[in-house]
């Protein structure tokens, strides 16, 4: 047990049909922190997300949140409760649905069906949707279908509703991939306004984009962890350079 | 808005210009409609009902059910229940209380769960609530163990199969092979007489308008917006921390009282209630007439009951044997041409206000 960690995965190996995705993977994340996770395709990065929320469950290990809650003995849907959201790596919103109505359905709240069969939208919900729609500069985009927005679009809407879910960790999977390089500038100022208020972890490939952050830098390679530090630390480590970038 | 005033209209004003066709014109005259129109609107009009309750299921949380008119045959065998213990001595065998097919096995006493019967209250209490119930246990079942998919609308098939087996057996106590039949009279109104005909094709309507407001507001509240979002995104929907067997199995008890419900109206109107109800290829039609309507639509599940079965009357009428080769090909030229059905034909030109399932999120939906 780490003192004060928001999040702690004590050696946690998970294996699929006898390969191990997570092989004793062990970090420890701090209030407040961002940190970015790098790795070659294969280093168990969204594996990790995986067992992080409650989709997978490890074979071994633990991974503790907060003081003393083991994440491993929970469910998607109470994770999320808790305050863990997610961003997937392709842009998934609610697409038949309005921009307003995907920030709405993620408001944090009642998430019963008795709840939201009698529920109506209160000022106060409204006000902060549109505290939401203008950090993600999507206050004109309100009334589009979210399926009618650009990728990058569809990105930020994503970001907007992890916000409404007010999550004190954000897990965040590669979340410029794809983007223009003025998207992907808006996307690292977008992150670090967000991690003034909460813990961040994002799952990246683009170098340039990690180097923008400059934040502490894991490295995961073969389900475990190579190197930690900052970013100029590990890109000089002679491991890190020849599993990842050296490549 | 546009939407339902028109279907209120049609279904409404439609049933009541029948109604007043048959009742105040006289049978010479060339706008007469028929008592046997009128009863034909009637059955169709309650499939109607079970056709917004698959659409309910199917169109707003993609549970594509194989086996919807279980619970509509439900229904029906609590209003058939109702309407023999009503024949009382009137019966072949004239006994006050058991009905002819127990006295014909030979049965001595009324098996407990017909005891409240001969109260047409506790028929239609038995009509929402036995479909509930069986609903309420095989969702709570399937949903919590994630089943979806093909799967689950082949675990919905067998569940009718199943029942259509069951109520096959004489020792049941729901008349077998030959279900229930010979009535003569609902709530004091004789069966077949035209006034009563006109009264539930009318009753029929009321309440099938009534189902249509209600799927409307369920759908259009903050719980469809999350039925749909878990229809097409459910992972997604649990990392926000819903949970969406639970969403799932309020609309599909829901749909499975409405389809109760048509069932217990559709018996005193067609005269029988026999096993062949629970078949498969009932469910499955009904899965045509939302298809054809527009799936996700409500207006088009109702549209498509009627348009489809009226087809049925006149084919099985004029060509019999060419009647399920129509079905399947109209299922198939629906399916390739027209995903969003006749409704989704009509609003192609307007610009589309509701969210609609697509045939991409049907196809990804089915091959899993």
């Amino acid at each position: 047990m780490i003192e004060g960690s928001l999040l702690y995965l004590d050696g946690v190996t998970v294996s699929f049909d006898g390969f191990r995705a997570l092989n004793d993977l062990s970090l420890v994340l701090e209030p407040g922190e961002m940190r970015a996770v790098i790795g070659p395709n294969g280093a168990g990065k969204t594996t990790m997300m995986d067992v992080i929320t409650g989709k997978t469950r490890p074979d071994t290990g633990r991974v503790v949140f907060g003081s003393d809650t083991d994440l491993t003995k929970l469910d998607e849907p109470a994770i999320a409760e808790l305050g863990i959201g997610r961003k997937f790596q392709k842009p998934t919103v609610f697409e038949p649905l309005s921009v307003w109505d995907n920030l709405l359905l993620a408001l944090a709240g009642d998430r019963s069906p008795r709840f939201s069969l009698w529920a109506r939208e209160t000022a106060e919900e409204r006000d902060r949707i549109e505290a939401i729609l203008a950090t993600t500069k999507l206050t004109e985009h309100r009334t589009r279908r979210a399926a009618d927005l650009s990728h990058g679009q569809k990105q930020w809407l994503e970001i907007g509703m992890l916000l409404a879910q007010e999550p004190r960790l954000l897990l965040v999977d590669e979340p410029v991939a794809g983007m223009t390089d003025a998207e992907t500038a808006q996307t690292a100022d977008l992150l670090r306004e967000i991690n003034k208020t909460r813990s961040v972890v994002v799952v990246e490939h683009d170098m340039a984009f990690v180097r923008a952050l400059g934040v502490k830098v894991t490295v995961l390679h073969e389900g475990s962890v190579l190197s930690e530090g900052s970013i100029d630390h590990v890109s000089e480590d002679p491991r890190v350079i020849e599993v990842y970038l050296g490549r | 808005m546009r939407d339902a005033v028109i279907t209120l209209t049609c279904v409404l004003g439609g049933a009541a210009l029948l109604a007043v066709l048959n009742l105040a014109t006289p049978e010479t005259s060339a706008l007469h409609v028929s008592s046997f129109v009128i009863g034909l609107t009637g059955k169709y009009l309650c499939y109607a009902i079970l056709a917004l309750a698959v659409d309910l299921v199917w169109g707003y949380a993609g549970i594509l059910t194989l086996g919807h008119a279980a619970f509509f045959a439900l229904g029906g065998y609590a209003m058939g229940m109702y309407l023999m213990r009503e024949i009382g001595a009137r019966g072949v065998y004239a006994n006050p209380l058991l009905p002819d097919f127990m006295v014909f096995l030979g049965w001595k006493h009324l098996p407990w769960y017909w005891f409240g019967f001969d109260h047409i209250a506790v028929a239609l209490v038995a009509a929402m609530v036995v479909p509930a119930i069986l609903a309420g246990v095989f969702g709570w079942l399937t949903f919590r163990s994630r089943v979806s998919g093909v799967y689950l609308s082949i675990i919905t098939q067998a569940l009718t199969y199943a029942l259509m087996l069951a109520f096959f057996r004489n020792e049941m106590g729901f008349g077998g092979n030959n279900g229930m039949t010979d009535f003569k009279d609902i709530a004091g109104f004789p069966i077949g007489r035209d006034g009563t005909t006109v009264g539930l094709m009318l009753v029929t309507a009321v309440v099938l308008a009534a189902a249509y407001l209600l799927s409307r507001a369920l759908v259009r509240s903050r719980y469809g917006k999350v039925l749909i979002a878990v229809r097409d995104t459910e992972s997604r929907t649990r990392f926000l921390g819903y949970r969406p067997e639970h969403y799932k199995l309020v609309v599909w008890v829901i749909s499975a009282v409405l389809a109760g419900i048509g069932g217990a109206l559709y018996v005193p109107q067609v005269g029988i209630i026999n096993p062949s109800e629970f078949a498969p290829a009932n469910s499955i039609e009904a899965v045509i007439w939302v298809a054809v309507g527009g799936r996700g639509t409500l207006s088009g599940a109702i549209l498509g009951a009627v348009l489809v079965n009226l087809g049925k009357t006149w084919l099985t009428g004029a060509l019999p044997e060419v009647w399920l080769f129509a079905l399947g090909g109209l299922f198939i030229v629906v399916t390739l041409f027209l995903p969003r059905g006749l409704i989704g034909l009509a609003a192609r030109r307007r610009k589309r206000d509701e969210p609609t399932p697509t045939a991409v999120a049907a196809a990804r939906e089915v091959t899993g």
